[in-house]
C-alpha cells in the first residue's frame, strides 16, 4: 500500500502498534547473526511446532538483537497486561517446555534473564508501560533490566528499535515512530534546517573519524555537480566489529530513512549502501527493507507528495577491510579495484564518478531520524561536551559479559570493563583495553577513570573507531597484542603505497625481534622513527593509522618492551622464545594428564609420581600448563 | 597565476598544477619514483612528501597530487620530510636490492642496506606502476595489471594468463626505472 500523507502514516502506525502490543500473547526469537550462530532457528522452529500440536492461540515472531549476545538465543515472551519478559540461551528443549507452560497460562521460571515493565519507544512521544497494577508471584520478584549490571548504563538510541520489531515488518517499524521524521523534513523543514539541525545536534561520524556530520552535508549541498550521491558505509571490516550488522539486521529502515532524510538536506537523488558480502543475512534484510519501502511510495519518486524523490541502490564489498576507506569504497563502486586515492579534493565535492559524494556510516545514518524527531537540543543533552549522543561499542576479550553496548558518550572505562562487562575473570587483573579495531590504541589501567569520547581517545593515543573494545587482562603481552594488529593491517594493505606495504611490515620484523630476545634499546627509537615515518607518509587511514597499536603499547608498556630487550623475558609469559615450562615436583601429583596431552612426548612419569619434562623437547605449545588442574606446571 | 612559497621563496603556479610542478619550473629540486610527465600522478611511492603550512595547521602531503593553494607555505626539506623520505628509501633498498635504480637513488639519501635486506632476490621491480600506467594511460590497453595485494601485489598480465591485447610497442620498458620489465616482459605477452 502506498504511503503518501500523514494520515497514511498514522493509519499503518495503528496496525503496527496492534502488532506490537497484541491483545493475545506474542513470543519473539532474537534472529539476527549471533542469535542464529547460538542456534535461533532450531528454537523458533520448535516454539512454531509446539504451538500448532497445542492449538496455542498467539504469535511467534522474530526480531533483531538487544546485544546480549553472550546470552543468545533469547526469547522474549509478550503477554498483554504483564512485562515482557526475556529468556536466555534458550535451546530446543526449553523452548518446547516454554510453549507448553505459556499455553497452559503460566510463565517458565527457569532460562530467565529480565523483564522489562516499560517500553522507552523514545521516537514516539514517550514511554509505554507493558502493564498497569501490581504484579504478583515470581514475575514481581524478577530483576528487571535496569537492575542488571550489564544495562544499567545503557541506552538505546540507535539500537533503538533492535529486539522490539520484526526487521522486515514495515508496520512494525512505523509503529515505533518510523518515518515520521522524514514526513516532518519533507514537509515542514528546509534543507537548511534539517543541515541545522543535525550540526546542532553534534552529531560525529560513527564509522571512526567523528568527523562533524552537518559539517559534511553543508559541504556537499554547497559543491557543484549533479547528480550526487548519498552513501552509507556497511563494509564493517573490522575483525569483532559486528554493531553496523546488528543494526542493519535489527532495524533497516532507521537506515533508509536517515539516508533520507540526508539525501534531502543535500540535494540528492541517489544513494548506494556498501555492503559487505560475508553479512548474506544484512543483504538479505536490506533487499527486502528496500522493496518494502519502494512499493510504500518511501523511495522512489515524489515521497509525501513533497517533490523529494530519491532512491537507494546495494552494492556487494568483496570484504576487504580497505573497502571501508572512503575513497577505496568509492572506487569499488564504481567497478574499479578497491584503492584509496590521495584525498586532497574532497569526495562532498568530487567522489564517486567525481561527482558530490556524502559518505556515512550505517549507524551515523540511524541516528539521523532521532535528532529530527526529537530536535538538536534533546540530543545535544546526552554525551559529553565535544561528542554527542551514544556509540555502540562490541565488548569482547577478557570480560564475563560481552555483547554490544550502546551508552551515551563519556561512560569511563573502568564502567565499561567493570560494571558492564562484569569485570575481568577471577585471579586475573585488567591490564588494557584495545579501542578502535586494528589501528585504535591500547589504554593501560592507569587511564581507567578516561570517558570514552572522540576525543579523550584521540588524546589517549587510541581512537574511536568503529567501535570495537578488547579488554585484555595480564595473561596478555602487549608485543604480542601489537604484533596481532600489525599482522591484520599487514594482510589488508592494499600495497599501494610504501610506507604501508613495507613499513608496517618492517615495523613487525622488529617486533619479532623483541619477542625472539634479539631486540636492543635502539631498535625502540628505530621502530618510534619508523612509526612516524608511516604515519606521514601513508596514503590512506589504514596506513597512517596502522602504527597506532605499536605506539600506545610504547608509550604506556615500554617496561615491557624493556622487559624484552633487556631482560630477554616476557613478563606475561606469551613470547615462547623467552619462557620455559618446568613442572613443580611438589605440586605435582602425578595424574598424567599433561603426559597425555603433550604432543612432543616431552613429559614423562608414571601415575602418581612426580612427572618429568624434557626442555630439549618442549616447543613451548602451553598444553600442559592449560591441562593441569593443580598449578604444577610453572612458566617462567 | 596562485601565489605561495617554497622554502621561503615566493612562487607563482597555474591553477591546475601541484606543488612538483612548481618546484620543476623552479628548478627546486624534490625526489620522485612513481612520477612521469606522461601518465597521471598516481601517490604510491611517497617520496615526494613535503611539508605544507594551510595556516590552520601543518601537515605533511605528496608534492606530486598535492595542487597550489593561495598563500600556502611549502618546505621540502624539514625532519619529518626527511624521515619519511629515508624511511622509504630504506624499506624500498631493502626489498628490492636488485634494482640499480634503487642502488643510486639511495646513494643520494645516504641510506646502505640494513639487516633486513632480502637476499637472493634477482628480480628488480619496485613496484612504481609507471608500466601498467603507461601501458593504460597513453597505449590505451590493458596488457598489464596489478595484481594481488599487500606485500604479495605484483604485476601481471590480466588473469596471469598473458595478454594478447600487448602490441610490443615497447613503452612498458622505456618507463620502467629498473630492469624489471626487462625481466618481465616474456611473460606478459600470450
Ligand atoms: C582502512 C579504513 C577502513 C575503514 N572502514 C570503515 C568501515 O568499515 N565502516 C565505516 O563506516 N567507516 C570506515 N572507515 C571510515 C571511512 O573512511 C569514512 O570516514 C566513514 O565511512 C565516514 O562516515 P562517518 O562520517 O559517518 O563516520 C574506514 C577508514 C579506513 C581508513
Ligand atoms: S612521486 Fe610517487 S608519490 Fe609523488
Amino acid at each position: 500500500m502506498q504511503i503518501t500523507t500523514l494520515t497514511d502514516l498514522e493509519a499503518v502506525k495503528a496496525r503496527g502498534l496492534a502488532q506490537l502490543y497484541p491483545e493475545k500473547p506474542k513470543i519473539l526469537v532474537g534472529m539476527a547473526t549471533c542469535g542464529m550462530a547460538a542456534g535461533a532457528q532450531r528454537v523458533l522452529e520448535t516454539l512454531q511446532k509446539r504451538a500448532q500440536q497445542l492449538h496455542w492461540d498467539g504469535a511467534v515472531e522474530k526480531t533483531g538483537c538487544i546485544g546480549f549476545c553472550y546470552e543468545e538465543p533469547l526469547v522474549d515472551l509478550i503477554i498483554p497486561g504483564q512485562p515482557r519478559l526475556t529468556y536466555a540461551r534458550v535451546d530446543q528443549e526449553f523452548a518446547a517446555e516454554m510453549m507448553t507452560a505459556v499455553a497452559a497460562g503460566t510463565v517458565p521460571e527457569e532460562n530467565f534473564l529480565a523483564r522489562l515493565d516499560v517500553d522507552d519507544m523514545i521516537l514516539d512521544g514517550g514511554p509505554r508501560r507493558f502493564y498497569e497494577g501490581a504484579l504478583s508471584g515470581f514475575v514481581a520478584q524478577a530483576p528487571r533490566y535496569e537492575d542488571l549490571d550489564f544495562f544499567k548504563l545503557q541506552r538505546h538510541l540507535a539500537m533503538r528499535n533492535c529486539g522490539f520489531i520484526d526487521p522486515d515488518n514495515l508496520e512494525h517499524y512505523i509503529a515505533r515512530g518510523g518515518y515520521f521524521a522524514l514526513h516532518r523534513a519533507l514537509t515542514s523543514m528546509t534543507p537548511e534546517e534539517v543541515i541545522e539541525a543535525v550540526t546542532v545536534g553534534g552529531l560525529r561520524g560513527r564509522g571512526g573519524g567523528g568527523f562533524p556530520t552537518g559539517v559534511k552535508w553543508a559541504s556537499c549541498r554547497k559543491a557543484k555537480g549533479w547528480p550526487k550521491y548519498v552513501l552509507c558505509n556497511a563494509d564493517e571490516g573490522d575483525p569483532g566489529a559486528y554493531m553496523d550488522r546488528s543494526l542493519i539486521e535489527g532495524d533497516p529502515h532507521a537506515i533508509l530513512e536517515g539516508m533520507l532524510i540526508g539525501a534531502y538536506a543535500i540535494g540528492s537523488t541517489e544513494g548506494y549502501i556498501y555492503v559487505r558480502a560475508e553479512y548474506p543475512l544484512a543483504v538479505k534484510t536490506l533487499q527486502r527493507a528496500i522493496l518494502t519501502a519502494r512499493e510504500a511510495g518511501l523511495l522512489g519518486q515524489n515521497i509525501f507528495g513533497a517533490g523529494f524523490s530519491f532512491d537507494i541502490k546495494l552494492n556487494l564489498g568483496g570484504g576487504a577491510f580497505v573497502c571501508g576507506e572512503s575513497t577505496a569504497l568509492m572506487a569499488s563502486i564504481e567497478g574499479r579495484p578497491g584503492e584509496p586515492r590521495a584525498k586532497y579534493v574532497r569526495s562532498v565535492e568530487k567522489g564517486l564518478w567525481n561527482l558530490p559524494s556524502n559518505l556515512n556510516n550505517v549507524e551515523t545514518w540511524a541516528n539521523v531520524p532521532l535528532i529530527i524527531a526529537k530536535g538538536a537540543d534533546w540530543y545535544r543533552e546526552i554525551g559529553t561536551e565535544g561528542s554527542k549522543g551514544t556509540k555502540i561499542f562490541s565488548l569482547v576479550g577478557q570480560v564475563k559479559n560481552v555483547g554490544l553496548v550502546e551508552v551515551p558518550m563519556g561512560v569511563t572505562i573502568k564502567d565499561m570493563v567493570n560494571l558492564i562487562g562484569g569485570g575481568v575473570p577471577e585471579a586475573r587483573e585488567f591490564k588494557a583495553i584495545q579501542i578502535g579495531g586494528p589501528s585504535g590504541g591500547c589504554i593501560p589501567r592507569e587511564l581507567w577513570d578516561l570517558p570514552i569520547d572522540f576525543d579523550s581517545l584521540w588524546d589517549a593515543g587510541a581512537m574511536m573507531g568503529s567501535g570495537g573494545m578488547i579488554v585484555m587482562d595480564n595473561s596478555t603481552c602487549m608485543v604480542d597484542v601489537a604484533k596481532f594488529f600489525l599482522d591484520f593491517l599487514i594482510d589488508e594493505s592494499c600495497g599501494k603505497c610504501i610506507p604501508c606495504r613495507l613499513g608496517l611490515k618492517r615495523m613487525r620484523d622488529i617486533l619479532e625481534e623483541f619477542s625472539s630476545g634479539k631486540g636492543s634499546l635502539a631498535d625502540l627509537e628505530e621502530l618510534q622513527s619508523l612509526s612516524e615515518a608511516v604515519q606521514d607518509g601513508a596514503l590512506c587511514g589504514l596506513g597512517s593509522s596502522g602504527p597506532n597499536p605499536v605506539l600506545t603499547t610504547l608509550r604506556y608498556f615500554r617496561d615491557e618492551y624493556e622487559a624484552h630487550i633487556l631482560g630477554r623475558r616476557c613478563p606475561a609469559g606469551v613470547c615462547k622464545d623467552l619462557i620455559t615450562y618446568a613442572i613443580n615436583q611438589e605440586l605435582c601429583n602425578g595424574c598424567m594428564a599433561c603426559v597425555r596431552e603433550c604432543p612432543q612426548g616431552a613429559i614423562t612419569g608414571e601415575k602418581k609420581q612426580p612427572h618429568q619434562l624434557d626442555a630439549t623437547l618442549c616447543i613451548k605449545c602451553g598444553a600442559c600448563f592449560e591441562v593441569c588442574k593443580f598449578g604444577a606446571v610453572e612458566v617462567s | 597565476m596562485v601565489t605561495f612559497t617554497i622554502n621561503g621563496k615566493e612562487v607563482q603556479g597555474q591553477k591546475d598544477w601541484t606543488i612538483l610542478d612548481v618546484a620543476r619550473w623552479e628548478g627546486i629540486p624534490i625526489p620522485t619514483l612513481c612520477h612521469h610527465p606522461a601518465v597521471e600522478p598516481y601517490g604510491a611511492c611517497r617520496l615526494c612528501v613535503v611539508e605544507v603550512d594551510e595556516g590552520r595547521r601543518t601537515r605533511i602531503v605528496i608534492s606530486c597530487m598535492y595542487p597550489v593553494k593561495e598563500g600556502i607555505k611549502v618546505r621540502t626539506d624539514t625532519p619529518r620530510v626527511q624521515n619519511v623520505r629515508r624511511w622509504i628509501m630504506q624499506l624500498l633498498l631493502d626489498e628490492s636490492p636488485a634494482s640499480s635504480y634503487l642502488k643510486e637513488l639511495a646513494k643520494s639519501f645516504d641510506v646502505k642496506p640494513s639487516r633486513f635486506q632480502k637476499a637472493g632476490v634477482s628480480f628488480a621491480c619496485h613496484l612504481c606502476g609507471l608500466c601498467v600506467r603507461a601501458c593504460q594511460e597513453v597505449v590505451g590497453i590493458q596488457a598489464l595489471t596489478f595484481s594481488n595485494r599487500g606485500l604479495k601485489k605484483e604485476i601481471a598480465s590480466p588473469l596471469q594468463m598473458g595478454s594478447k591485447d600487448c602490441i610490443s610497442c615497447g613503452n612498458c620498458l622505456y618507463v620502467c626505472p629498473s630492469l624489471g620489465m626487462e625481466q618481465l616482459y616474456a611473460r606478459m605477452r600470450a
